[in-house]
């Protein structure tokens, strides 16, 4: 039983790390953006292994509608090499880390022409194995509103209004209830003063005796 | 007494049901090649029949939430007629009742108005739809329920 146990658990050692072996890459899955405007476009990955200081960063392009892509973007032995000739010349930079497993780009002065996906390949030495993660581009001349902000917003506002109303209806009923009890209590008050006011004004005549002739 | 009970109550309850159909069949606009209901908007292309979220301006959101609020301020003001109904005093009034329903009709008429007056005319045969009718209809009748509930005092 023992042995079987000492046996199994080994096997599992052996089998399990190597089908784990795979290099995830994390990439966005859209990104919208603004003509003009600047965009990172973010890749790290997940490995079992350390960061090897042979890592890779590669990204590709393909336009919208296109079949071909087009390589951008290589960063390989500490150095980062951009696109000098393609349609990225002289807008793309390396803003990652390599060392902390992030191989971001950032395009700058989006055209029109932009709209298409962007795929991040890295390797880790020696963990090659995995997919590539595609991000889409879409450049909008203006962004439009997210799917039910304004309806979700009418009818926060309009709901909490009521509650509020509701609220401060309660909170009236119960404040005038209390002025009606401190109102009596002063009148209570001001009778009493009026009294000893009236009591004081009210002074016994001074009586004054006159012998009779 | 009890049959003028029940007719608001079945008033009530039909001017519910309308709201609902209203709001939740995307009917607002039929016909054409092109359709933009309150939900969805298809368009027929060369490649068949797309239909994706019609949420991308802002007056079609604007009326979904009215229409959405009617419908709660209904269904509000229905709980609050149960509610009076058996703990009001005896001659009073269903106020609560009556400002709910005379909200809700208010929701479906702006809603309405503004789903007429934003709605984008193709010209290409694009005609109202059972839901549009439905919201004009329901619109007076809340209201006239609205009124009763402010007539309406409970007896003994």
């Amino acid at each position: 039983m023992l042995t079987f146990l000492a046996l199994a658990s080994v096997v599992l050692l052996g089998i399990v790390p190597e089908q784990s072996q795979a290099i995830v890459i994390y990439t966005g899955w859209e990104r919208h953006a603004l003509v003009g405007s600047d965009i990172r476009l973010s890749c790290s990955f997940f490995s079992w292994r350390w960061t090897s200081e042979d890592v890779t960063f590669s990204w590709t392009y393909r336009p919208d509608g296109s079949r071909d892509s087009i390589s951008i973007f290589h960063y390989t032995g500490g150095a980062a090499y951009v696109d000098n000739k393609g349609p990225f010349r002289d807008r793309l930079e390396f803003v990652g880390n390599p060392s902390r497993r992030d191989g971001s780009i950032l395009i700058k002065n989006l055209e029109f022409s932009d709209n298409g996906t962007f795929t991040c390949d890295a390797k880790n030495p020696p963990d090659i194995v995995g997919r590539p993660s595609s991000v889409r581009l879409l450049v909008f001349e203006k962004v439009p509103i997210q799917a039910g902000v304004i309806t979700g917003a009418i009818i926060g506002v309009v709901l909490g209004l009521l509650v509020l109303i509701v609220v401060i209806y309660y909170l009236m009923r119960f404040l005038v209830a209390r002025r009606v009890f401190s109102l009596s209590v002063s009148k209570h008050g001001k009778k009493k003063k009026e009294g000893s006011q009236q009591r004081q004004l009210w002074t016994p005549p001074p009586l004054t005796c006159y012998p009779l002739p | 007494m009890l049959l003028i009970l029940l007719g608001v109550l079945i008033l009530h309850l039909i001017i519910l049901i309308l709201l609902i159909v209203s709001t939740a069949a995307s009917a607002w606009s039929v016909g054409g090649d092109r359709s933009t209901d309150l939900w969805y908007s298809c368009m027929t292309t060369n490649g068949g029949y797309h239909c994706k979220p019609a949420s991308n301006e802002d007056w079609i959101q604007a009326v979904q939430a009215l229409m959405i609020l009617s419908l709660l301020f209904c269904f509000f003001s229905l709980i609050a007629f149960l509610y009076q109904l058996f703990r009001l005093v005896k001659g009073g009034r269903f106020f609560f009742t009556a400002i709910f329903q005379i909200l809700a009709s208010l929701f479906v008429m702006c809603g309405a108005i503004i789903y007429t007056v934003m709605c984008p005319d193709d010209g290409s045969g694009v005609q109202f739809g059972y839901a549009y009718v439905l919201a004009w209809v329901a619109f007076p009748l809340c209201l006239i329920s609205g009124l009763i509930y402010i007539v309406l005092r409970k007896k003994e």
